[in-house]
């Protein structure tokens, strides 16, 4: 057994060294300057940080807990449709339609946790996604509530009030409004997994049989961990509504649940930042080639799931954690 | 009556359709230990190519030809690309392979027959009602569910009775040991994969006469086959079977009574059986997890 400080680099999963985390939110904040300067815009921005975000949270259960979860759209959807019942019927404020559509991602993730927990390996991959289809299917059939196949529309985001002010949420704005909500989340994550339950987590992942026989209740951590994605997927789902004015039950359907998987895999499932490269990856490719090839960027997109698996399983942070320090 | 027979009788061939979507799958999923995504897809190409080649050899012809296509398909992807992943013990992979595999099919056959469905003409002679009063059981219909019925013997006696088929069924327990007594694993995974990939096309070609060929036509289908597959147990062939009829008469059923949940209902079974028996009405402690 080696010090901690040892065990801190095998693991990898603390959050970079304190200059990385400068750099990186020095760049988020200033998106808006540099993105349009190389051929994105301002909304792009704010799509990335929202599957960003998205993505961190199923990692919380897919890289940190080790469940093999394929249901992360069902709580992003909800969350999107949470926040855009509630601006339709409720509320006039961005802030708390945010608040309900968290609220109702993580009121589905806690239910259907409980159902869930104690499944293992292939048995929960395939129990979540098929859950995952009943929001589909509910979303896609309620018309009256949800709009059906269409989707729900009639909303849009407020403005922000404030004491004296009050801010219009251009695309500009709405970027700082997501990062904003981006930065609760992963401090949440950040501070999650530092702590003695984010350990659990990463105990259960790495040998789930000796967790138990500590006397750890696995399935009421993986119950946790499982709510806790659900609620901040359901925050992403909320912001995305936001950002779009608009939800459909496609953001349920579980080709988006794989989207999210493979965002963080891409970027790399053991790493706190892994989802947010994986994001700028993913949602860059996704955008730039659906321009370029409207018709087959499927097909693209199809070639780089095969290509990350066979080639990049450790994602690009892993591979770069490999290149840089050889184990 | 007639209505809710009727919607039974469409429920057990939606079901049978399920339960050989979910042989093939479950076979893949015990000796290959990967989650094949791509299984709608391939149902998929096996209808195509059913489509493409009735033109020139019949019905009867594409009947068979089109599986044994899948199937070589089949075995390709898995020499190609599926192997690779035999020794990762994460299913994330495989998921995410035959994911990714799952919309390059989607893609291409949209790309080479189009977005639009297309026909599929089956022998006029399989085609007319049986009977005057129960006019929905037609000939095709009676058809489909006696060769679903002897595809699944035919595999369930391979299995029991060929050398080969108890190899896959002994891999299935333990192919270390298998491996270790000389048997080449590495055949036999390629061939049941193959076996697996074929079932779906021939689950395709049956499919292309009783509803239009789509592209998408196999996403709906693979949840399905899932949920057939976590209902009936993980590993079990006999389950998977039995989850598929399960859930198709019961969303048939359903559709006759509460048509908007027809869709729902299958999801439901699953909850309740899971929370009833967590490893499905067949399925065996520790097998899978």
């Amino acid at each position: 057994m080696s010090g901690p400080v040892r065990t801190t680099e095998r693991l990898g999963w603390l959050p970079a060294p304190v200059l990385a985390n400068v750099v990186i939110w020095a760049m988020l904040v200033a998106v808006p300057w540099w993105l349009p300067q190389v051929g994105g815009y301002t909304a792009l921005g704010s799509r990335i940080l929202i599957y960003a975000l998205g993505a961190m949270a199923l990692n919380v259960l897919l890289g940190f807990t080790g469940m093999m979860s394929f249901g992360q759209a069902a709580y992003f959807g909800l969350g999107g449709y949470g926040a855009g019942l509630a601006l339709v019927h409720l509320t006039h404020s961005s802030w708390l339609a945010v608040l309900a559509g968290t609220a109702l991602g993580g009121l589905a993730a806690l239910i259907i946790g409980a159902l869930v927990n104690n499944s293992r390996g292939i048995y929960f991959a395939m129990i979540t996604v098929a859950i995952g289809q009943i929001f589909y299917f509910v979303a896609e059939r309620w018309d009256a509530v949800t709009g059906g196949q269409d989707g729900l529309t009639g909303f849009s985001r407020q403005p922000l009030h404030f004491s004296t002010v009050t801010v219009p949420l251009d695309d500009t704005a709405f970027y700082y409004f997501v990062l904003f909500f981006f930065a609760v989340g992963a401090a949440i994550i950040a501070i999650l997994l530092n702590s003695p339950l984010g350990h659990t987590f990463v105990a259960i992942r790495e040998n789930r049989r000796r967790a138990t026989f500590l006397g750890i209740h696995v399935g009421r951590y993986v119950w946790t961990s499982f709510a806790v994605a659900g609620l901040l997927g359901g925050l992403a789902g909320a912001l995305n509504a936001l950002q779009n004015n608009f939800i459909s039950p496609e953001n349920l359907y579980w080709v988006e649940s794989g989207n999210f998987v493979i965002i963080a895999v891409l970027g790399g499932m053991r790493s706190f930042w892994g989802p947010l490269v994986g994001a700028i990856i993913f949602i860059g490719i996704q955008s730039y080639v659906s321009s370029l090839l409207p018709t087959n960027w499927e097909t693209v997109i199809g070639v780089l799931f095969i290509i990350i698996v066979l080639f990049f399983p450790s994602g690009v942070l892993g591979f770069i954690r490999r290149r840089v320090r050889p184990a | 009556m007639e209505l809710v027979l009727f919607d039974a009788f469409n429920g057990l061939i939606q079901g049978a359709f399920y339960a050989l979507m979910a042989l093939g799958l479950s076979l893949i999923i015990s000796l290959n230990s990967v989650i094949n995504f791509a299984h709608g897809g391939f149902m998929v190409i096996g209808a195509y190519l059913a489509f493409a080649l009735a033109p020139y050899i019949g019905f009867w012809g594409a009947l068979i030809a089109g599986p044994v296509l899948a199937g070589l398909i089949g075995i390709l992807v898995e020499r190609g690309l599926v192997r690779w992943l035999y020794g990762r013990s994460d299913p994330v992979y495989s998921l995410l392979l035959t994911f990714g595999l799952a919309l390059i099919i989607e893609d291409s056959v949209r790309s080479i027959w189009g977005a639009q469905g297309v026909p599929f003409t089956i022998p006029s002679a399989l085609n007319s009602p049986l009977s005057a009063t129960y006019f929905f059981i037609t000939g095709y219909r009676v058809f489909v569910v006696g060769a679903i019925t002897l595809a699944a013997g035919a595999l369930f006696a391979f299995l029991r009775f060929s050398s080969f088929g108890v190899r896959i069924r002994a891999g299935i327990l333990d192919l270390e040991t298998v491996a270790a007594l000389g048997v080449n694993v590495y055949l036999l995974r390629a061939v049941n994969f193959a076996i697996g990939i074929a079932l779906a096309g021939f689950a395709g070609v049956l499919a292309a006469g009783v509803l239009q060929l789509s592209p998408t036509m196999g996403n709906d289908v693979i949840m399905a086959t899932f949920v057939a597959i976590v209902v009936g147990g993980i590993g079990s062939l006999l389950g998977s079977v039995l989850g598929g009829l399960i859930i198709g008469v019961a969303a048939g059923i359903t559709s006759a009574y509460y048509p908007v949940a027809s869709d729902v209902v299958i999801y439901i079974i699953m909850a309740v059986v899971l929370l009833v028996r967590p490893r499905g009405l067949l399925g065996q402690e520790g097998l899978f997890e």
